[in-house]
């Protein structure tokens, strides 16, 4: 094998490499004549995947925006769930200036002494924040958080196979006709958030036999469970592979605009969950000042208008309100009427023995029961079992082949 | 039988390659809804967001910058201990090669993890943050083991009195090592560097743990979860699948056209 291929193959390949960085460049030399002087600050901002107006199809690019007016250069990463965000900050070695975490994660946090006291001065526009999402039971001083996005859940359901009358409760779920095309939340809180309502208990209660109760709801429904999934609904309501989904609000914009089957109800006759999104400063954070300044900015109507235009989920002010399109501002599911929200319950963070019993009572809901697991351990004892039979098969086999 | 035989081959390429078809039809799919699954006419729409993504593009460069420096320093580092390693007498070799081998049969959430708490402690006392220099430090050494494994081998398939041969004609070392050894061992390294670049780039867990504020493709993709991966992400595959291929079609072309020409020179004489 001589070098010549080698060599060609090597030089295409960095070629290749090249042309692929050459693509990354222009997104940096985007910036404008008109631009404010350079910080030389980097902020580092971790919010939700797919959570900001990134410049895509015509919107805004809210990050390099904030870049151009202040002079302040953003490093901006995503994260998942609030458990992973959590579990990065607790970890150490990361230095992050901006977090939006959800409600319950805020108050855990700042519990903890994780969350940095923001300095209002700094941030004016918390003025337009409206007054019902001030102070809200996750912060009742508000001293860490500034709303971002808030919204409720509700049931997706398939119009050509489910009744809109039916969505009104949450026991739809639970209903065998429709057994293997229900879906359910991937995440604990907000799978046993829809049968703690049905139970009429609190979504915060630390009472064990309440979540016991829950639990054995939700072992009852398990069967009707098409499958436990997050994102995975779009794909399987819009193909009509399920037919009922609990989800979040803001994403019905997607959804229910789109597909003309597929309709969005806000059940009334129980409760439903009100969550919010929130920035905060956590501590340690080496540019405060710089990270008040980028949450002022978000606060800003017209930028907060910009991004829940994006997002599709709500905001917390009215200013910006003013500037969405009507029909969006209407819609009873992104703003839903004033009896909704009154009886609507928010997260708080629970007690680490009511976490753990949860996390245990989950986990029972997801894997079925111990019988289940008795099986599990005999198929891996048969596994192994069945692995020493060879080894020991090889090992007479060699031993006779040497003889 | 060959019938059955090729039935059994169909079904397996079908499976290997049924998700990719998919994967690519779909980057083409017209949808507003971002469906991945509801075909509704075709259009280049996601390829054009993709590019006008900085989100996405700033991931890919980073992903991109890692790989190559991981592949770059590990095939350097690999090369240089499997030739140390191939110099050891047996037991010690034995030795050394199970120790390298060590962190390719770890669970790489273990190797995640402990590199992130020894990592944690080493920027505490210098006192700055984890970031793009970790990943490339975590993915440097998650690749060394593949790189002395690949380039192993070829040393010791090598006549050992070449280098020696070399010497005594009147090379220095090194002269000796670049003409005479590295010609024998390139397809090794070539191997090595390419294996190492592939586990790099779709490296998730180690540099999950590693990574700080520094952002990688797939750590970006993992986090769209919560509202919907984006058909982008399709355009993006569909690209990189695309390049993998025609990289992979004009190495075997020229290898293939390579042995004919060494056929070709040992009929004519």
């Amino acid at each position: 094998m001589g070098k010549s291929w080698l060599q060609k193959s090597m030089a295409f390949l960095f070629s290749a490499l090249m042309i692929a960085s050459l693509c990354v460049v222009p997104a940096s030399a985007e910036e404008n004549a008109e631009a404010a002087p350079d910080t030389g600050v980097t902020i580092n901002v971790y919010n939700w995947g797919e959570y900001i107006s990134n410049g895509v199809d015509g919107t805004l690019d809210v990050n390099a925006e904030f870049t151009k007016r202040t002079g302040i250069h953003v490093n901006y990463t995503t994260f998942d769930t609030n458990e992973s965000l959590y579990s990065k900050l607790s970890g150490g070695g990361a230095e992050y200036d901006v977090i939006i975490p959800s409600d319950y994660m805020i108050s855990k946090l700042s519990g903890e002494g994780m969350l940095e006291k923001l300095d209002f001065d700094k941030i004016p526009n918390f003025k337009y924040i409206d007054d019902q999402f001030r102070s809200p039971a996750y912060d009742p001083e508000n001293a860490y958080s500034v709303p971002y996005t808030w919204g409720v859940i509700g049931i997706f359901y398939n119009k050509n196979h489910v009744d809109a009358s039916e969505t009104t409760s949450w026991k739809v779920l639970w209903d065998p006709k429709y057994k293997g095309k229900i879906l359910m939340f991937d995440n604990p809180r907000d799978s046993f958030g829809i049968a703690q309502k049905i139970l009429g208990q609190s979504y915060n209660t630390t009472n064990a036999n309440d979540w016991e109760a829950a639990a054995n709801l939700l072992k009852q429904q398990k069967p009707l469970v098409q499958a436990y999934v997050m994102d995975q609904i779009f794909d399987k309501m819009d193909g009509g592979e399920a037919w009922l989904a609990p989800y979040y609000a803001g994403d019905a914009a997607t959804l229910v605009e789109n597909n003309p089957n597929i309709g969005f109800t806000i059940p009334t006759d129980e409760p439903t969950n009100s969550f919010v999104d929130a920035a905060c400063i956590p501590k340690g954070s080496s540019h405060k000042e710089e990270a008040e300044a980028y949450i002022n900015f978000l606060c800003d109507p017209e930028i907060a208008a910009a991004n829940v235009s994006y997002i599709g989920y709500s905001t917390p002010e009215s200013a910006a309100k003013e500037l969405l399109p009507e029909e969006t501002v209407e819609n009873p599911i992104y703003y839903p009427p004033r009896e909704i929200m009154d009886k609507a319950e928010v997260y708080v963070n629970l007690p680490e023995d009511t976490n753990m019993l949860l996390d245990t009572l989950w986990a029972e809901v997801k894997m079925g029961g111990s019988g289940e697991s008795t099986t599990l351990m005999a198929v891996l004892a048969a596994f192994l079992l069945f692995y020493i039979g060879i080894v020991i098969h090889k090992r007479r086999k060699r031993k006779r082949e040497l003889q | 039988m060959k019938v059955l035989s090729k039935v059994y081959c169909f079904f397996i390429y079908l499976f290997l390659y049924a998700p990719i078809v998919v994967l690519i039809v779909f980057s083409f799919n017209d949808s507003t809804t971002m469906s991945r699954s509801v075909w509704s006419g075709f259009s280049f729409k996601w390829y054009g967001q993709l590019f006008s993504d900085r989100l996405i593009m700033q991931a890919l460069g980073n992903t991109i910058l890692i790989a190559v420096v991981a592949a770059v320093v590990s095939t350097i580092l690999g090369t240089a201990a499997a030739i140390g390693i191939n110099s050891l007498k047996r037991w010690p070799r034995r030795l050394v090669m199970n120790i390298t081998n060590l962190p390719m049969v770890n669970p790489e959430i273990v190797t995640g993890v402990s590199m992130m708490l020894l990592f944690v402690i080493a920027v505490r006392a210098i006192n700055t943050s984890l970031g793009i220099g970790s990943i490339m430090i975590a993915h440097i050494t998650f690749c060394l083991p593949y790189v002395i494994l690949s380039v192993k081998p070829k040393l010791s398939q090598m006549d050992q009195n070449l280098y020696e041969a070399a010497l005594d004609l009147g090379y220095r070392p090194s002269q000796a090592f670049l003409k005479v050894v590295f010609p024998e061992i390139i397809p090794g390294i070539v191997t090595g560097m390419i294996m190492a670049f592939t586990l790099s780039i779709d490296d998730f867990i180690i540099s999950y743990f590693t990574s700080g504020t520094t952002q990688t493709l797939p750590i970006y993709i993992y986090s769209m979860t919560r509202k919907r991966i984006s058909p982008e992400i399709n355009a993006l595959s569909t690209l990189l699948f695309a390049i993998v291929l025609v990289l992979l079609l004009i190495v075997n072309l020229r290898k293939e056209k390579e042995n004919k020409e060494i056929l070709h020179e040992e009929e004519e004489p």
